[in-house]
């Protein structure tokens, strides 16, 4: 009778006043033959002790990065969750409340997403961040779409081959109806071919995604990519890493118009893909083509300064089929927690976040490289993640440091076919990320399990 | 006392050198960044983020926390939005490493005990459906429509058939519509017949060899079951079209009635509902799809594959079907509300499970019963899991508008009904208890109604009274947009 608070007694008193004499009474709506016989073929129910040990023994079966040492890449990391993004999230007031359509009951969740808002301006350097999208792909898809709306061109739009290719299989789902070509140029040498990403803009070119770091791991040249979107007047979408602008220049600064993330590295934990938080900001002049959820300040009736749901106008519960998007919720409990860590960061964590990065990959780069038949596959700079390859198959360097405790990769042949590397390529390379978390001890390791 | 200590905004609470979180030298040789990193790309700053202790933030955000309303601390009786206990239970065993630390490229011979959870998911999602295949990557109920309707376009696509229309009937969700829009439907609304059911006459008339898909959510949002939604589903089997079953209100039909037994070819739940998630002030959701088995093949993947080899040992793999529509997003699903859905359904059993629909059942016809001397409610002479009550007689006699009483319902400690919806009831007050209240806790409630409607209309037109802020311009909001904190705002 889990959670349920019904006593004979009072089941009975309630049907009296109903004036039923049975709850089959309230059920005869659904007529008989529709009603499911019997009772459901489910497994059977646990108590609190048996359902925690059920799941002990199965968590058991499982080792991810507390047990194992992590260098998993591929746009999910092992970044490190200050203790007070769990306690403050953990709040019920936080976590059992629903999308504040009352904003008298909802100021808490309100001013934190308005925060979260303007969180996300200053670090893209961007006028309007929405309260959040899903994840990472479907908000390059929702950035898409909304160029294809802002330039009302539906003609074609351009990845960079550097997109995440699961984030290219999603904007591929949304817009197969559309008749939109999606054209992904090339890499070379691990990054954009810019001389074959400029063939393929015309003046039907909705917008250009630039990846940076791109897929695997290198930095692209986003200015150069900007400057040719705008020279066909499409749009120039930059998906970024939010903890890589603790040293990189904001999307903002380098061309962006709209600027979009995976937002997992935001102090939210791996659990096997999500949920995450898609991240979504963009200039002033898009405003009212922006997908989801918008928090406004505003005043109440007594003049004092307050938080509410805002632009309402372009949404699926008054436009109907002619909202921006068919979005209803935001992701807040995770868009709360992105709020709480970049405040527990401030300026100097974010960059002392991005600069360890930064040195132990290049430290794990040197080291790996350094293995016999081991090398970068591109020359191009990186941050925290870089591909390395040789003339053995990825898996095979794999099985070696699983073998030893360590988990690397993913080998590109997990991921989706990538626009200019071979089946092959792909066979033979793996990413290596490099999180603030590991250590030169764990990096040493690592390269010694890889040498024998 | 409520206290508004720190609750400025984080910028305004900043001060220039404070920090609550501090990094370890790094303990590998290191290099100046301009060694690594092409002087174009680096920042010469970092983003000026706002600067605080670690007491600066917990406390600015736990005062923050109070000014909400929640399941934890009020009934919250949403209509649509399934606002029922979000057991505590889930939350230490979603913690457990080797559920929350495993990355999603690990090797799954690293996670079989993941993988088994979430395949026995599947199947349990499979069993209350009534249809045999899920998918569980759509990250909420949105992103299930959209996926169905995608699978639905392939399906067509694959029988060399172009049906372009989407029916739904006038009640159904905004995202209804929106998602048909994006899926490349043309949207084709039904009226509904008197009672607020589907008109079979009317759908007869929309339906023809370019239909698609049929979306009706069942029961509707009225809180009723539709008596004909056999014979809708026949109107549409019969023409070659689909059923798309919006679940959004399964509480009340989970154990009773299975959309794949009444002619649903596909559906979605919406697992931070139903199945507890919990709703996070807005998210994250977890929105998986079931369908038939002549559908499975165009399921996004990856979905969960169990092998049992001749000794008896078992495997989980992940595997994306053949004629996959592609993903609609990146990694595998939104796990960790699927998860405390795993957990839900474990604890109830399936009794458990039938015994939760009857008692929101029974909760909904208990409340509206209470509140019918003042409230009516036009629609049905019982209800499933919620109701929608009209303010229509009380806005003729007293002036007190629907919207007036949720207002003031939140100065008596409760949260506000969702008003006006479903448009086909005017003045529409939906609520929706639970089966996770109490019989006192409705008392009470029906109680602060009945006050309420006997209070002053002028009195009630500024509730509400006692809480931190009441009734923000929503005009001002739209007029001049303010989205982000700026050095001018400064109180």
């Amino acid at each position: 009778m889990a959670y349920l608070f019904r006593t004979p007694q009072q089941q009975t008193e309630m049907l009296q006043t109903i004036g039923v004499p049975s709850i089959d009474e309230l059920l005869t709506q659904i007529p008989a033959g529709l009603q499911h016989c019997g009772l459901l073929n489910l497994p059977p129910a646990l108590t609190e002790i048996e359902l925690e040990q059920h799941v002990r023994k199965l968590a058991a079966d499982s080792v991810g990065a507390a047990t194992r040492t992590c260098f998993l890449g591929g746009g999910a990391y092992d970044h490190f969750i200050p203790s007070v993004v769990d306690e403050i999230t953990g709040r019920g007031e936080f976590y059992t409340a629903y999308t504040p359509y009352q904003a008298e009951a909802s100021q808490g969740s309100l001013q934190a997403f308005f925060e979260y808002q303007s969180l996300i301006c200053e670090l893209t350097g961007l006028d309007v961040s929405n309260a959040s999208l899903y994840e990472g792909g479907s908000a390059i898809s929702e950035a898409v779409t909304m160029a294809m709306r802002s330039t009302d061109r539906r003609g074609n739009v351009v990845l960079c081959g550097g997109v995440h290719p699961e984030a290219v299989q999603v904007v591929k789902t949304h817009v197969l109806h559309l008749d939109t070509d999606v054209r992904v140029a090339p890499l070379v040498n691990g990054v954009t071919d810019h001389a074959a990403l400029a063939k393929l803009v015309d003046d039907q070119t909705a917008a250009i995604v630039v990846q940076d770091p791109n897929v695997l791991g290198a930095l692209e040249d986003v200015a150069a990519v900007s400057a040719l979107a705008h020279q066909h007047g499409a749009l120039c979408i930059v998906a970024f890493d939010p903890l890589s602008l603790g040293v990189l220049k904001r999307p903002g600064d380098r061309g962006a118009d709209i600027a979009v993330a995976e937002g997992q590295s935001l102090g939210i934990p791996l659990q096997f893909g999500g949920p995450y938080l898609g991240v979504l900001a963009c200039r002033n002049e898009f405003v009212r083509k922006l997908p989801g959820r918008l928090i406004g300040q505003t005043v109440d009736r007594n003049g004092k300064r307050c938080f509410v749901l805002n632009l309402q106008a372009r949404e699926q519960h008054i436009r109907r089929e002619k909202a921006t998007s068919n979005i209803c919720t935001n992701q807040g409990l995770m868009a709360l927690r992105a709020t709480v860590y970049l405040a527990s960061m401030g300026p100097q964590g974010l960059r002392e976040v991005a600069e360890l990065c930064c040195q132990k990959a290049h430290y794990a780069a040197e080291k790996l490289t350094a293995v016999p038949g081991l090398k970068l596959l591109s020359t191009a700079p990186f941050l925290k993640e870089f591909a390395l390859t040789s003339d053995k198959p990825a898996a095979h360097w794999q099985a070696k440091a699983e073998a030893a405790g360590f988990d690397i990769g993913p080998c590109l042949n997990r991921l989706p076919a990538i626009a200019g590397m071979s089946a092959a390529d792909r066979d033979r390379a793996f990413l290596v990320a490099v999180t603030e978390c590991r250590t030169k001890d764990d990096i040493d390791r690592l390269a010694a399990a890889l040498s024998c | 006392m409520r206290n508004t200590q720190a609750v400025q905004l984080l910028s305004e609470l900043s001060h220039t050198g404070r920090r609550a979180e501090t990094f370890p030298p790094a303990d590998v040789p290191t290099r100046s960044l301009n060694e690594m990193i092409p002087a174009d790309f680096l920042a010469a700053q970092p983003p000026q983020l706002p600067e605080l202790t670690e007491p600066d933030v917990v406390r600015h955000y736990v005062n923050l926390s109070t000014l909400n309303m929640s399941v934890d601390t009020h009934f919250y009786p949403l209509g649509s939005c399934t606002m029922k206990y979000n057991p505590k239970r889930h939350e230490r065993l979603a913690k457990l490493p080797g559920i929350i630390d495993v990355h999603p490229y690990q090797s799954p011979a690293n996670m079989q005990g993941l993988l088994a959870i979430l395949y026995e998911t599947q199947e349990m999602l499979a069993e209350i459906a009534g249809l045999p295949a899920v998918s569980m990557q759509p990250a909420a109920g949105a992103q299930g429509e959209l996926t169905a309707l995608l699978v639905a376009s392939a399906y067509f696509r694959d029988k060399g058939e172009h049906r372009t229309k989407v029916v739904f009937p006038a009640s159904a969700h905004g995202t209804n519509p929106a998602s048909a829009a994006i899926a490349g439907f043309d949207c084709i609304q039904l009226p509904a017949t008197a009672n607020g059911f589907i008109d079979l006459d009317a759908l007869r008339k929309a339906v023809d060899k370019n239909t698609a898909v049929f979306m009706v959510t069942n029961p509707n949002t009225l809180g009723l079951f539709e008596p004909d939604i056999a014979a809708a589903a026949q109107i549409l089997h019969d023409a070659g079209g689909l059923v798309y079953i919006d679940g959004a209100n399964m509480n009340a039909i989970m154990g009773i009635t299975r959309p794949g037994d009444f002619g649903g070819d596909m559906m979605h739940y919406n697992v931070h509902k139903t199945f507890t998630g919990p709703h996070g002030a807005g998210g994250p959701g977890s929105g998986p799809i079931g369908v038939r088995d002549f559908l499975k093949d165009y399921l996004p993947g990856p979905i969960i594959t169990k092998t049992t080899a001749a000794e008896g040992a078992v495997t989980y793999d992940l595997t994306t079907p053949v004629k996959s529509i592609g993903r609609v997003r990146t990694h595998f699903g939104n796990v960790g509300i699927l998860l405390r859905g795993y957990f839900y359904l474990r604890t109830l059993g399936a009794q458990g499970v039938r015994d939760a629909a009857e008692q929101a059942i029974l909760n909904a016809n208990y409340l509206k019963a209470i509140l019918a001397p003042v409230l009516n409610v036009p629609m049905g002479k019982y209800c499933l899991h919620e109701f929608v009550a009209s303010a229509s007689d009380v806005l003729k006699s007293r002036g007190i508008s629907a919207m007036e009483i949720a207002k003031r319902l939140l100065d008596f400690g409760f949260h506000a009904p969702t008003v006006y919806f479903p448009l086909v009831v005017p003045e529409a007050l939906m609520m929706e208890p639970t089966e996770t209240e109490s019989k006192e806790t409705l008392d009470a409630f029906a109680a602060a109604v009945q006050m309420i409607l006997e209070e002053d209309p002028e009195f009630l037109k500024l509730a509400p009274h006692t809480l931190p802020i009441s009734r923000p311009s929503d005009v001002q909001a739209a007029r001049q947009p303010v989205l982000k904190w700026t050095p001018c705002l400064r109180d």
